[in-house]
Parts: structure tokens; sequence; C-alpha cells
């Protein structure tokens, strides 16, 4: 019987919605301090969700823009718990072994392959110096790491040969030397010795791991290894494979390869570690995630503490309007009728403050990724959480205050002074 | 319309028990118009709310135009007030800063009529009681006398069985009060059943039978 009653019908709805927004406007201060704890939290997830989906992509774009399908071969092992040798100070990968990769018929699927070698020298131009990355490349290098010249041209096959005391320098490192004056054809010195200037790359952009790439000077391999560092190993070789595919399996042979020339029996020993882009990305999608969650969290804390603030008004209007609860019951009200009200109410409270929260979040990181520098995305999904999550805690926390304005017994709800 | 059977409400605390309603029987017949009277403390208000169905017998049984009401659930009892009595109360217990329309459309909604009919309808019973031109004022920009007619058109737009006035006169001037008797007097010559609690001598005249009630008890 009491179906036929109050059938919640979407006109009945709309009343209940009006009624409710009446409701609300009647101590506005009120509604608007209930809704700010919800407008907070929500702008707060919506802001670290979006910041932080912002940051791994720019993350991603700069491993991407070290060149596609890379292998990296660097000395060392990198297994956890194991430091016997820390990478960089390990001296066992040598250019022959970056030839052996290249000529070797066991492997298949190789493009192109480089060596490299890196440390951080001062260096000085005129009277203005730097501390930079000077790394040591081949020819291939340009290719494999996707590096553009902006001015001037590369290191060449006959520049590492003659061991040329040549150098390209990223954007940062010219501009810092240099000012927006012309760098090429200009002479340097990297640890006292000079080097002349032959090209400027472009930039990739500042973020990134690894370093800031535009902030290094390339010099010829062999220069570096015999004039500058006076060593004979090179730090890493990159590899650079043909097809997407085929990573796995070169890597596997690679790994076979160098094992074999190094004269080592087991795997497990290897003093050398290849890792691709994959893992990189990976590694670093799972700490800038976990950092995600994580702030995410905290902002989600917040939200909580904005239901909760919900259900204390809700609480308060129930208890303040008891007398009409009881007259809504007298006049035939039923328990659906009076839960729905107030559901209504706080569902209508949560909703604002989650629409509220939503613009203000997006605004926020809008304006935060362009401060830093970051892609900025619109997430359809957080503003779809948003709202979704705002809706929920509505119902959550006005739930209690709601089924208690329910069970109100309509003669002693009548009588409450 | 109304039976009731040897009805009896305790209150029970702790320390007492306190017997509100002491075995009490009637009948009103559909088409009458009486009046209970008794000092305060007598049990009218209780019995007034076991009859309105707000509150619930602690035993005897009641039975309102042939529906026997002990036995039904909370959401039941809702349907039967809001289908079968229409209440007048003491204090008017208008929704405030709401207008007369609203206020009276506000059983009608309960009841899940269409949008199209309620504003006709409360219209009409505004019109009734006198109100026609005052549709639209807010609740709390009638007098009280006003406000009293509000909620007698309100107590009448589901066309209850019966009519459970509470004090209806007891906050109003006497021109008022008159006013109100005027349009009971008139809805009982339509054929309504009016059933009234009151304490006054003056007002209880209007009613074509008096019930007395003393210590939970008629006299």
């Amino acid at each position: 019987m009491p179906s036929e009653l109050f059938i919640l019908k979407m006109e009945n709805l709309s009343e209940l919605i009006t009624s409710s927004f009446e409701a609300l406007s009647l101590n506005k201060t009120r509604t608007a301090l209930a809704t700010l704890g919800i407008i907070i939290g929500i702008a707060a997830v919506i802001t670290l969700i979006s910041l932080g989906q912002a940051s791994q992509k720019a993350v991603e774009n700069q491993i991407q823009s070290l060149g596609s399908n890379l292998l990296t071969v660097i000395s060392g092992s990198f297994r956890p718990g194991d430091f016997r040798s820390a990478s960089g100070t390990a001296t066992t990968l040598s250019l022959d072994d970056a030839k052996a990769i290249l000529s070797s018929s066991k492997i298949t699927g190789v493009k192109n392959v480089s060596a490299e070698i890196q440390r951080r020298e001062a260096v000085t131009a005129g009277r203005k110096s730097t501390n930079t990355t000077v790394i040591g490349v081949l020819p291939a290098y340009k290719e494999i790491h996707s590096v553009d010249l902006d001015v001037g041209e590369f290191i060449s096959e006959s520049d590492n040969s003659a061991l040329s005391k040549v150098a390209v320098l990223g954007p940062t490192t010219a501009s810092d030397l240099f000012g927006g004056s012309s760098a090429v054809g200009k002479s340097i010195r990297i640890n006292k010795i000079a080097f002349t200037v032959i090209g400027v790359m472009t930039s990739k952009g500042g973020v990134g791991f690894g370093g800031n790439q535009d902030d290094t000077i390339l010099i010829p391999l062999s220069t570096a290894q015999k004039q500058l560092f006076g060593v004979t190993y090179v730090g890493s070789v990159s590899i650079e494979v043909a097809d997407a595919k085929l990573m796995d399996n070169v890597r596997d042979q690679v790994g076979y390869l160098l094992l074999s020339r190094h004269k080592i029996s087991e795997p497990a020993n290897a003093d050398f570690t290849i890792f691709s882009q994959q893992d990189v990305l990976s590694t670093i999608s799972q700490v800038t995630g976990t950092f995600t969650a994580l702030l995410s969290g905290i902002a989600a804390i917040s939200l909580l503490v904005g239901g909760i603030g919900i259900m204390n008004i809700m609480l308060v209007t129930v208890v303040e309007r008891t007398r009409e609860i009881g007259l809504r019951k007298a006049l035939g009200a039923t328990k659906k009728a009076v839960v729905s009200q107030f559901l209504i109410e706080s569902v209508i409270l949560t909703i604002a403050g989650g629409f509220i929260g939503m613009i203000l979040g997006t605004t926020l990181s809008f304006v935060i990724s362009k401060l830093i520098n970051l892609p900025f995305t619109l997430n359809f999904g957080s503003i779809a959480l948003a709202i979704g999550v705002s809706g929920g805690i509505g119902i959550l926390f006005g739930w209690y205050p709601a089924r208690k304005a329910a069970n109100l017994q309509p003669i002693e709800a009548l009588r409450y002074e | 319309m109304i039976t009731v059977k040897n009805l009896s409400k305790i209150y029970r605390t702790d320390a007492a028990e306190t017997v509100a309603l002491d075995n009490v029987s009637f009948t009103i017949k559909k088409g009458e118009f009486v009046a209970i009277m008794g000092p305060s403390g007598s049990g009218k208000s209780t019995l007034m709310h076991i009859l309105g169905a707000l509150d619930t017998p602690t035993s005897g049984s009641y039975s309102l135009d042939g529906k026997e009401l002990n036995k039904l659930t909370d959401d039941e009892l809702a349907v039967i007030r809001n289908q079968k009595i229409g209440f007048i109360f003491q204090s008017y217990n208008l929704l405030p800063r709401t207008s007369a329309l609203k206020n009276v459309m506000l059983p009608m909604i309960y009841a899940g009529v269409p949008k199209e009919k309620r504003i006709p309808t409360a219209e009409k019973y505004l019109k009734e009681v006198g109100l026609g031109d005052r549709i639209n004022h807010l609740s709390n920009q009638l007098s009280g006398g006003q406000q009293q007619r509000v909620a007698i058109a309100r107590a009448l737009v589901m066309n209850p069985a019966i009519i459970l006035a509470d004090e209806p006169t007891g906050n109003l001037a006497t021109a008022q009060s008159e006013e109100i008797m005027a349009i009971l007097t008139k809805l009982h010559k339509e054929g309504r059943t009016i059933l009234m609690i009151t304490h006054e001598p003056e007002v209880a005249k209007y009613a074509q039978r008096i019930i007395h009630i003393k210590d939970g008890k008629l006299i």
C-alpha cells in the first residue's frame, strides 16, 4: 500500500529538488560553509591527479625523445641488494663490444650502435664558466638519440678518427657560455683543453630523468677517452633496434654476446646491465604513480572530513526542522518520502560542492602546469569521478541524518519545541 | 465512521505508570460534528493523537472508516493520515516562508497527485475558506485567522473521511474564532464528519454532541 502513495516519479523528484533548494537557501552561510569542505577536497584530488598525470606524461615524452626502440647497456650489475659495482665506476665495456654488437652475425634486428662515456667537467669560454656533463659520442649518437641541430654540424667519423677537439653544445650550455651570441666557431675549454664549437643542438625540454639533456656538451668519443679522461673503456652502449617487436630478442642476443666476450658463464654474474626505455618508463611510472596515489589519498582524507561536515550540518538541520518533519508525517509523508527529501538535500550540497571543486581544481592545475611548464590535460575521468564521488558522499553521509528524520515519531516531532 | 473499544494508553517510566486513557469506548457516525471537552491533563490530546493515527494505544481497538488501525505499519498509517484524516492544529503548523498554495498542495504531493491537478484543487479549497485573493501570500504574511483557514483548506484537499481539529481556535481572538467556527459549521452542513477538541464551552456549543473526558475516562 505505501508504494501507491509516494512513488518517486520524475515529477516528484523535481518537486523535491526545488524544495531542497528552497530549504538550503534559507541559511546561505551555513550551506556555503558545509559545502566548503567538499569543494576543497574535490579541488585537491583533481589538482593532484591532474598534475601527477601531467608530470608522468612529461617524463614519458622526455624518454621517448631520447630515441625510439633504444636498448642501453651499462657496465656494472644493477641487481637489487647488490652493490658490488656501482654503475659508472665499472670499466668493463669497451668500444670493441659496441662494434661486435653491430657486426655480430648472431644478432638480428640491430639498426645502429653507439658507445658513450660521460663525466661532469668544468667548462669555460672566455670569462664565463659552467659545470656540465661532457659526453664522448660516436656519429651514430645523433640518429639513435634523435638529436637535432639548431646550427652547425654534428661530430663526424673523421673527427673521431682524428681525435679532433670539436664540441657540440646543448642549448642551455650554449646560452650559459655565450649568452645570445652565436657559439659556432668559438673556442671553449673543457678541463683546460681547448675545443672548437661546431654545432648547437635544439632544445628537448628541461625536465627529465638522467639529467638535463639541454645542458650537455658532446665531443668525439676517441677524444674523450684519450685526451680528456685518459681511459680505454666506454660508459654505456646504446643500441637502436629496427623494430619494437625485436626488442626482447635483441636484448637476449646482446646479453649472450657480451657474456661470451667477457668470458662469464653465469648470467647472474654479468658485469653489465641492459635496460630499455620501457624499463625506465615503467620504473618512473611506478614512482610517479605511487606519489600521485599517495597525494590523492591525502586529498581524499579532506574529502572524508568534508563529508563528515555535511553529515554534521544535516543532523543540525534535522533537529531544527523536527516540527516540520512531524507535520509532513502527519500529512502523510512516508519514511521513504522523508528520507528522499533529506538525502536529496545532502546530495545537492555535495554535488554543488563537487562541481565548484572541480572548476577550482581544474583551474588550479591549469595555472600550476603553466607555471612549472607541464603539459595540461583536461581529464574527463577525474571530472566524472569528482561528481560521482561527491554524490556518493552526499548519499553516504546524508543517509544517517535522513534515517534519523524518517524515524522520528510524528507526535513527538510535532510536540518538539 | 469511528469505533473505539476499550482504548487505553499508559505511559510507563521507571518510577511510575501514568494512565492517560482508561478503557475509553465510543462511536462517531458519518456526518456528525462532535466536540471532546475536558480540562488539561484529562487525556483529550492523547485521545486525539490516537484518533489521528499519530500515536498508538497501549490496548484496545480503533477502527476508522471500516479499517482497523491497530495492526498497520508506520507507512500504512502514513497513508491513512494522508487520505482519511484532515488535521487542523492549534498552532496551524504551516510550512514557514512558504506560500498558502504550496502549503495546501503538500498532502497532494505525498499522495502523488499530478501537478496539473494539484494547483486547481488547492485553489478551489483556498477559495472555499475565503482566501482566494491570498493564494500566493507566504504563511508568515498572513494573520492567525488566515493561517488557520489555510490549515483548514489543507485538511480538506484530500477529501478525508474525518476532520480532526485540535483546539482550532486556541490561539485566536474572538472575532477570528467565530470565523473559523463558521467555516467548520458550514463544512458540517455540507456533510463532513468533524471531531474537535476544545476546553472552551462557547466553542463546544457549535458541535452537535459533546463527549466529556476527565482523568482518562469518559463522563
